[in-house]
């Protein structure tokens, strides 16, 4: 058994959805003050869907390919589903991570949660 | 996938064959207890002597001054315990540095929480420890001070001979005992490890970082040093290290240390050739950072740090071309903390992240050097262009 998954080796070879988005619904950005890694996500509504997502992000392999997965899993997916997700789902999606390495998925979860709030914020300014 | 290219010789090394060959006979052979009488276990009893001899002819000290161990991390461990207790009577101070390996400062903080106190040396911006720190640091109450040979992750050579020199006349002059120990274990195959020269009580060693087996070491113990054995129960080593020797793996590092002492002079001098150049052409990648000195680093080691990168994608990258390196950062542990070395040479965290260790043996070529240089560039671009910077914007 590798350290890194299959998967998230796949992902780190080709990530999906890299890079900014002209014109996004809105940007979540999380970042672990500790080991210093980043992730940006924007995404794109359309109703109630997640049209689509992009990333960027410094950091390990888990933190890059629970990233890449993020945007894929999320897109087309009702925002309300979107919100239940957790770290755990991501991780899983990549084929589960070393136990010290889950913390890293943490960033693009929470840089997900962050661009929906955001976008609802923006939708209903002052509640 | 093209052929492997190994340049992490610093985390381990094969097995040279000579060396292998050398011990096979040991496993079903002449497979005896050495402490048994007959004949069979007495051509095992004979082999470790002969290793035995082979270590000290390389130390230049006596095969008597020689313990056996499981490797590095048990011959440090056992050099900081066994001189803290045997000297406890006399003082409860310990001074080392802030770059030693974990096997080093764990064994510290172990000792920490026994009563005893320890000083943790700053290095400069090369990793070098300064002389004029260790004679400020020894108090009335100094037992022990243990200073690395080299830095595992950056190579920094520190200066071992003005160290030990400093804490002998110090201990002369006082009339007591100050244990001088080093850990050399990134030292051999490298630099001269005579220890008249350098002038140390104890010094630490690992086979398989000189294509000797894993889990055997080396502490040397000069006559007369207070210490005090660590695992308890038979009389092996002297009383200084209990326990049925390893007696094929201890065979195996005797000849490793000869053959590693021999080409000594031709693997420095193709390695420095080739660390120079991974170097030029590593720092003429735009935001590269060389971690330790220029050239007064370790014949086989380079350091480096990609901003806006994180070292381990830089790793599995380097893997996905069959390129086997290392990363300075410790993220791996659960710590999530960064290098303490290159912390220790005053890196910001988020740099200390992008740091690549690259280790060169005498079996890498100059070819294998331009292959990882035309990878480089092309790996750190890609995860540059992933890498948020400034601000996000949309």
């Amino acid at each position: 058994m590798p350290f890194y998954s299959p998967l998230v080796q796949e992902h780190l070879r080709n990530p999906r959805n890299v890079g900014e988005m002209p014109g996004a619904d809105a940007i979540g950005v999380d970042e672990n003050p500790i080991c210093g890694d980043v992730t940006w996500l924007w995404v794109k509504i359309q109703g109630d869907l997640i049209a689509r997502v992009t990333f960027k992000t410094r950091g390990c392999p888990a933190a890059v390919a629970t990233s890449s997965a993020c945007t894929e899993m999320v897109t087309g997916m009702p925002l309300a589903t979107a919100r239940r997700l957790t770290a755990a789902n991501l991780a899983q999606a990549v084929g589960g991570l070393p136990p010290a390495k889950v913390h890293c998925s943490v960033l693009a979860i929470g840089a997900l949660h962050k661009a929906l709030a955001a976008y609802e914020r923006a939708r209903h300014p002052g509640s | 996938m093209d052929k492997v290219i190994y340049m992490d010789h610093s985390a381990t090394t094969p097995v040279d064959p000579r060396v292998l060959e050398a011990m096979l006979p040991y496993f079903t052979q002449s497979f005896g207890n050495p402490s048994s009488l007959y004949t069979l276990a007495q051509d095992a009893a004979k082999a470790v002597d002969e290793a035995r001899d082979k270590v000290a002819k390389a130390l230049n000290c006596r095969s008597s001054e020689v313990v056996f161990t499981s490797g590095g991390t048990e011959s440090d461990n056992t050099a900081l315990r066994g001189a803290a207790f045997a000297l406890q009577h006399a003082g409860n101070h310990i001074i080392t540095s802030a770059i030693e390996h974990h096997a080093v400062l764990h064994a510290c903080e172990w000792l920490e929480k026994r009563g005893f106190e320890v000083t943790y040396l700053p290095v400069d911006r090369d990793g070098r420890v300064d002389p004029k720190d260790v004679a400020q640091a020894i108090t009335g109450k100094t037992i022990l001070v243990s200073i690395m040979y080299v830095n595992n992750e950056i190579g920094a050579v520190q200066p071992i001979v003005e160290v030990s020199r400093i804490v002998k006349e110090r201990a002369q002059a006082e009339g007591r005992n100050i244990v001088m120990h080093t850990d050399a274990v990134q030292a051999a195959g490298w630099l001269d490890l005579d220890v008249k020269k350098l002038g140390v009580d104890m010094l630490s060693l690992s086979a398989h970082k000189f294509y000797g087996p894993k889990g055997v070491g080396v502490l040397y113990v000069k006559r007369h040093t207070p210490f005090e054995a660590q695992g308890l129960g038979g009389s092996q080593e002297r009383n200084r290290r209990a326990g049925t020797e390893n007696v094929p793996g201890i065979v195996g590092t005797g000849v490793a240390l000869a053959l590693a002492e021999e080409r000594r002079p031709s693997a420095v001098a193709h390695c420095a050739r080739l660390r120079d150049r991974l170097i030029e052409g590593l720092l003429s990648i735009p935001g590269t950072r060389l971690n330790g000195h220029r050239t007064q680093r370790l014949a086989n080691n380079v350091n480096v740090s990609f901003e806006g990168v994180e070292a381990e994608s830089v790793l599995l990258n380097l893997d996905f071309a069959g390129v086997c390196a290392s990363s300075g950062s410790a993220c791996s542990s659960a710590s999530l903390e960064p290098s303490h070395v290159l912390v220790g040479i005053g890196l910001a965290p988020h740099i200390a992240q992008g740091s690549l260790r690259l280790s060169l043996g005498p079996e890498n070529t100059d070819e294998e050097v331009d292959r990882v240089l035309s990878l480089l560039p092309g790996i750190v671009a890609k995860l540059r262009a992933m890498s948020p910077v400034g601000e996000p914007t949309r």
